[in-house]
């Protein structure tokens, strides 16, 4: 019993990671209804800004902010870049676009930074509490804590601010908004600013376990896209649920399913996707969509 | 003669493509005719996806997972069973194809959207799927596929026109996937012209109103699935044969990734476009690393960088350039260039040339 608690809560601390990767595709799902192939490959190369910030003498509470400040700047700066100019186009020319995004930053990062994995520091200790029975070490804490507190912000930023409201108006009415003198095409740009802050912090969170590497995020993408479909793509609340369900998951399936083990747990969250895609589209926490034809 | 020279231009091209393809082995090494082997290779993969994302309007970012399974059944084939190699490749095709059409059950209730999100997932998967059933495929170390050897009469044919001692197994390949790839392009050329190319169209420009005028929407994009993927495990099948030695980092997600940079370059929904696709992507990161390698002003150790990420910085620069200022690839720059050089020609009195305009982009 106590090495299953064990297993759910350090599923519970990477699903922590994968919930905040899920919650930035959701906001950009959100602003223009498109899943964004690049968004770990994003969050690597602020991770590695964040390395280059802390190697240079930056203490780590003040290299993050900077690093989540220039995430969203870089997420501005390619949302008015190579996302306007296809905008209106069909879904297909967004997905393309994104996944040209995806290698290009990847093929960057290798460029400026190189393949060897480098050790990245965290700012929890390694040291475990006594949890119900359970050892859980302060970094697995510390995940789970920074993911609550991103949600919590994201939720105020969203229902409590004036640029929420802005924010959520240009997505679901578009011409109403503009009509309204909201600049709807800033709040997409704002939206990939937000989504890929968001993302910086997933892989900040995730540098220290997996080392930092240009195809760290390959992995971690698959099981946000998991996350994010189980709760539903367009759910804040549900992608971070989404993800906490989809890392206690996998760790479980890993620890207690014979023949899963380590290599095949990303089959897993390609099994929950598929299920999920097939059984509730929807999700847990989505709305079933009512298309006008 | 009168119905050779009214023949339209573009079946002399045609010729001269095909006289171009079957000459090429007689005058360059064999190494270079199995470097040509795989840009044939990528033209079939490429005409396959193209297929399913240029015609039928559906996406697959999993296409290096058909390639594998249908390079993993010409190997496990020809290791366990003996079988000749030449037999494994059609079995190889038709099992893809199958497995294809039943992927595709699901693909028709996803939108574009999650198809895209499912497919990318499998071809991430694809490598750690295939360790598993180690008896069967040999787990990491892979199975090696033993070099194909021509029969005598292609073989004395071979030396009597080049002069060379004997033709080697990498020229047979080249010749064997040439009659494939020419085979599959003719093939798909009737299929977009006729029935099913108007009936995925219609469909990808507006599945209600295609429904509306009784086409049966569901059919027609299993039918697409199953080609794209028919298309694909004879890709594999070759790709296995050519390079003798099949293993799980063979078909990484880079595979699936740059089938469909070759289908946008190429130019999605035409049928000279995988061919191009296919030449640029299997070129590029090799001519610019060599590009790169001779410059002298180069640091070596940049250059080295570049070897590795080099290709992935063009291919994703590309593929952004392409969707934003041509998304109809190559094949539509080609095309539009040539129609302007002809109006600048004729002079400016005679604009339009009273045909009806291209399809509409919608890809």
């Amino acid at each position: 019993m106590q090495e299953f608690l064990q297993q759910v809560v350090s599923g519970l601390a990477t699903g922590g990671i994968f919930a905040s990767l899920a919650l930035a595709l959701v906001l950009i799902y959100n602003a223009m209804g498109l899943v964004n192939f690049a968004q770990g490959e994003m969050a690597m190369f602020a991770t590695f800004i964040a390395l280059v910030l802390i190697d240079r003498g930056l203490n780590y509470w003040i290299a993050l902010p900077v690093t989540l400040v220039i995430a969203f700047a870089g997420g501005v700066l390619i949302q008015r870049i190579v996302i306007r100019p296809v905008e209106r186009a069909p879904v297909l020319t967004l997905v393309i676009v994104t996944l040209g995004l995806a290698t290009l930053v990847n093929g960057m990062a290798g460029f400026l930074f190189g393949y060897v994995p480098r050790s990245f520091p965290t700012p929890f200790s390694a040291q475990t509490v006594n949890l119900f029975g359970a050892l859980a070490s302060y970094q697995d804490l510390g995940v789970i804590a920074v993911s609550g507190v991103v949600l919590v912000l994201i939720y105020l930023l969203l229902q409590r601010t004036t640029l929420g409201l802005a924010l959520r108006a240009a997505s679901h009415h578009p011409e109403a908004s503009r009509l309204l003198g909201i600049r709807v095409s800033w709040m997409l740009a704002l939206g990939w600013g937000l989504a890929s802050a968001v993302g910086a912090v997933s892989g900040l969170l995730a540098a220290p376990i997996l080392l930092l590497q240009p195809n760290m995020m390959q992995t971690v993408i698959i099981y946000a896209f998991a996350a994010a479909v189980l709760g539903g793509i367009e759910s804040p609340l549900g992608a971070v649920v989404g993800g906490l369900i989809v890392g206690v998951t996998v760790n479980l399936a890993g620890a207690y399913v014979p023949g899963v083990g380590g290599d095949l747990q990303l089959a897993v969250a390609f099994a929950i996707i598929i299920a999920v895609l097939v059984l509730k589209p929807n999700g847990l926490f989505g709305r079933a969509g009512v298309r006008r034809v | 003669m009168r119905s050779v020279r009214q023949a339209p231009a573009s079946y002399l091209l045609v010729l001269v493509v095909i006289v171009f393809f079957v000459g090429l082995p007689t005058v360059v090494t064999s190494f270079q005719s199995a470097e040509w082997t795989q840009v044939l290779i990528f033209a079939i993969a490429i005409m396959g996806l193209n297929i399913l994302v240029g015609y039928s309007g559906q996406i697959s970012l999993g296409h290096g997972a058909f390639m594998a399974l249908g390079a993993y059944t010409t190997a496990i084939l020809i290791h366990r069973y003996h079988l000749n190699y030449l037999a494994t490749i059609p079995i190889a095709g038709v099992l893809t194809g199958v497995v294809g059409f039943f992927l595709g059950i699901p693909a028709l209730r996803l939108s574009a959207l999650y198809l895209a999100l499912a497919t990318f997932a499998l071809a991430v998967i694809t490598p750690s799927l295939i360790k598993r059933p180690e008896e069967l495929t040999g787990g990491v170390r892979g199975i090696e596929i033993l070099p194909a050897q021509p029969p005598d009469a292609v073989n004395s044919a071979f030396t009597a026109v080049t002069g060379s001692p004997a033709m080697t197994s990498d020229q047979w390949l080249y010749y064997v996937s040439l009659g494939i790839a020419l085979v599959l392009i003719w093939l798909a050329w009737n299929l977009v012209r006729h029935k099913p190319g108007r009936a995925l169209r219609a469909i990808r420009d507006g599945e209600v109103a295609a429904a509306a005028f009784g086409v049966n929407i569901a059919g027609y994009k299993t039918l697409a699935f199953a080609v794209s993927a028919f298309y694909a495990g004879i890709a594999g099948s070759l790709y296995g044969l050519t390079i003798g030695f099949v293993s799980p980092d063979t078909f990484p997600v880079s595979l699936s990734f740059q089938i469909l940079v070759g289908a946008v370059i190429g130019g999605l929904a035409s049928i000279p476009g995988p061919l191009l696709g296919g030449i640029f992507t299997f070129w590029l990161p090799i001519v610019s690393n060599q590009f790169v390698a001779g410059q002298a002003w180069i640091p070596d150790q940049v250059a080295a960088v570049f070897k590795n990420a080099g290709p992935a910085v063009t291919y994703g620069a590309l593929l952004i350039l392409i969707m934003i200022f041509a998304p109809r690839g190559l094949v539509g720059l080609i095309v539009s260039g040539y129609a302007n050089l002809r109006t600048r020609l004729r002079g400016a009195g005679e604009r339009g040339t009273g045909q009806l305009p291209p399809d509409p982009q919608t890809v």
